[in-house]
Order: structure tokens, then sequence, then C-alpha cells
């Protein structure tokens, strides 16, 4: 138990995907502009992350190794995630048109989001158990998420403070950006994976 | 090395397999009113109509959100086959949106293009190809003649010309959808 629960706060805090692995920058600078789409990306990727990593896991535990390919596991991993989230896509918009169309959008996008692939490999590289990549996978998710809504809400704010000419739009962000990573550096100490 | 080709062939295949049986299981029915409405505007994708493409202006006319004259590159041949088509009663084009134009294509003087890229991100179908100060060229077949690369160009390098028919590509005109559908009916009687 506590072993699963050092998981969730390593991946959410200590070791967050996005501030200090620098995994999934690119939505985290290109969707954080308003809120309403960072909760969105943020929900379709806690959705697609915990599917990939399990799938990704059943994939590299029940086909990659016992034929040793597991040099192939990168390609195996990105075959797999692209049908999931297309698979899950399809069945969404099928059956909950609501919640299609809050993620319809971000769903396809998350697919070539480096911290998918990441998260599949790591489960690899740590030896993770089916539950433990499930875990690892939704934690860096959250971690993701809870990273995102928070510069989406500063960068709200920023859209309408007095910013120096030469600081707006990009600059101010990734500023920012750089702030959040140091206060993350603080939970360094808290889990040890 | 031949189990490694054949797992990851095997994958794809099974894969590609499941997802075209998966798009013909979980097919979602789109809306056939807007489907015919789309047929008929002309797909320019200009955005005169104050929505961000033809589709999402049929939707809009399907739901009754929309009036149908506020097309100007259908024109008046466009509004009247959509009076047709929802039976109402033709209006003329509003001049909100501006003006019906014969059917031109975009032209871009090539010795005065600086590279800017600004009217590839401007051109809604994709049919302006070049780089990063290079040469930018339309392609005048997938031009649609919607003026939207005009605003950005920073040199007014751009020009529109009247797209004159060349006997080799020159088709028919489509006939009107009631004719089309009496044709049909006679085909098939």
């Amino acid at each position: 138990m506590t072993e699963y629960l050092l998981i969730l706060v390593s991946t959410v805090l200590a070791n967050n995907f996005v501030l200090v692995r620098f995994l999934g920058l690119c939505p985290f600078m290109g969707v954080s502009g308003k809120l309403e789409g960072a909760i969105g990306m943020s929900v379709a990727t806690l959705f697609v992350l915990t599917l990939s990593s399990v799938s990704s896991y059943l994939l590299s535990t029940y086909l990659l190794e016992p034929l040793g390919l597991q040099y192939l596991s990168t390609l195996g991993f990105i075959l797999v995630i692209a049908t999931v989230v297309q698979l899950t896509e399809m069945i969404m918009r099928k059956s909950s048109p609501l919640l299609y169309r809050i993620l319809g959008i971000f769903l396809p996008l998350i697919t070539t989001n480096c911290a998918v692939l990441g998260v599949a490999l790591l489960n690899v590289q740590q030896q993770h158990d089916l539950l433990q990549s499930a875990l690892y996978g939704f934690g860096a998710a959250a971690g993701f998420g809870l990273v995102l809504v928070a510069f989406a809400a500063m960068r709200e704010r920023l859209a309408h403070a007095d910013v120096p000419l030469h600081f707006r739009g990009a600059p101010i962000a990734l500023v920012t950006a750089g702030l959040m990573a140091l206060a993350f550096m603080g939970f360094t100490g808290l889990a040890r994976l | 090395m031949l189990t490694a080709v054949l797992t990851i062939s095997l994958l794809g295949t099974l894969f590609g397999l499941g997802l075209g049986w998966a798009s013909r299981r979980f097919h979602v029915e789109s809306d056939p009113v807007v489907d015919r409405i789309d047929a008929l505007l002309p797909q320019t994708q200009c955005g005169q109509c104050n929505f961000p493409g033809c589709r999402p202006y049929a939707a809009a006319i399907a739901a009754g959100e929309a009036p149908i004259n506020q097309c100007p590159p259908g024109g008046a041949a466009g509004i009247r086959a959509l009076a047709d088509l929802l039976g109402v009663e033709p209006l003329p084009l509003n001049p909100d949106n501006g003006a019906e134009k014969p059917p031109r294509v975009a032209v871009i003087d090539e010795a005065a293009c600086i590279g800017c890229t600004l009217c590839i991100q401007a051109c809604p179908v994709d049919a302006i190809i070049g780089a990063p100060k290079l040469m930018h060229t339309v392609i005048a077949d997938a031009c649609t003649g919607c003026d939207l690369c005009l605003p950005p160009c920073p040199v007014d390098c751009i020009e529109m010309v009247l797209r004159i028919p060349v006997p080799g590509g020159w088709t028919r005109p489509r006939p009107a959808p009631a004719a089309r559908a009496a044709g049909a009916a006679a085909g098939t009687a």
C-alpha cells in the first residue's frame, strides 16, 4: 500500500513529468492559454496515460519479452498507444457525445505527446507490475494536469498584467514555467523511487 | 530478425483490421441535412459568412441559426439551390457578407515574394506552397479564390485574377439538385 502511495506522490510531485523530467512540454506551453482548454487536456491525458501504460505493459510482458524483442518496445508502444487512442475516440464518440465534445480534439493530439511514450518506457525500465504501471501512468497524468491547470490559471492572469513589452507572450510564459520548476524542486526529498 | 519483422507486421495488420472494424461498428451517422446543405456550398472555406468554414455554416443553417443568404462565393445560384433544398423563399445576398464575384484564383508575383509564409498560414485549403525565405506559389487547381491570403501579405504581391476556364479542364456544370433527383428516378425506372 505504502509503495503505491509512494508511486503517486513521486509522479505527481517529486518527479513531476513536466517540471522535473521535462516530458510533455509541447502541450504544456501550447494548451495552457485558456483554463477550459487546460482542464479538457488534463482529463484527456489522465484517460490516455492510464490506458496506454496498461496496454503497453501487456504488450511488453506478454509479447515482446517472451519473444526477446525488447528492442522493439518503442515501435510497439507507439503502435499500441495510437490504436488504443483511436479506438477510445471512436467508442467515446458513439457512446458519450458530451465527453467527446470536451475531450474530442485533445485525444489524437495526446497520442504524439512524448509523456505518453515516456511513461510506457519508464514502466518497462523500472520493472513495474500491472497495477504499478497503471498507477504510474495515472500519477504522471495527474501531475501533468496539476501543473497544466495551475500554469493556465497563471497565464490567464498574466494576459491582463502589465508585462514589459519585450516579455509579453512566450517569454513571460517560459519565465513562469522556470519559476514553477524551481518551486517543484522543493518536493525533491519527498519521495525517492 | 524474422520474428521481429513478423511480430510488427502482424501487430500492425491486426490493429489496422481492428480499427477498420471498429470504425464501422461505432460509425456515427452525421446529420444528413447538414451533409446535403454542405454539398451545395462552394467549399471555398473563406469565412465570409462569419462562420469558420462551409460545414459550420451548413450546420448553422440546418439548426435554423443562420439565414441562407450569407455566402457570397455561392452567389444567387447558391442561394436558390439552398432555398430549393430547404423549401424556403430565396433571399437576396446579404451585402454585409460581401458581393458576389466571378471565380478567381490567387497569383503570387514571385519576383516580389519575400518568403514570409504568412499567406500559407492564412490559406484555408493549403493551396499555397513554399518555405521560409523561399518563394511561394499557388496551386491553381486547389485555390478557391477566397481572398484570405491578401490581407496578411506584407509586400502585397498576391493578386486575384479571373479564372479562365481552359478547354482541357472544363467540366459541364452540375445540374440543379431537383434535376439530379429526377434524373436518378428516371434512371432507376
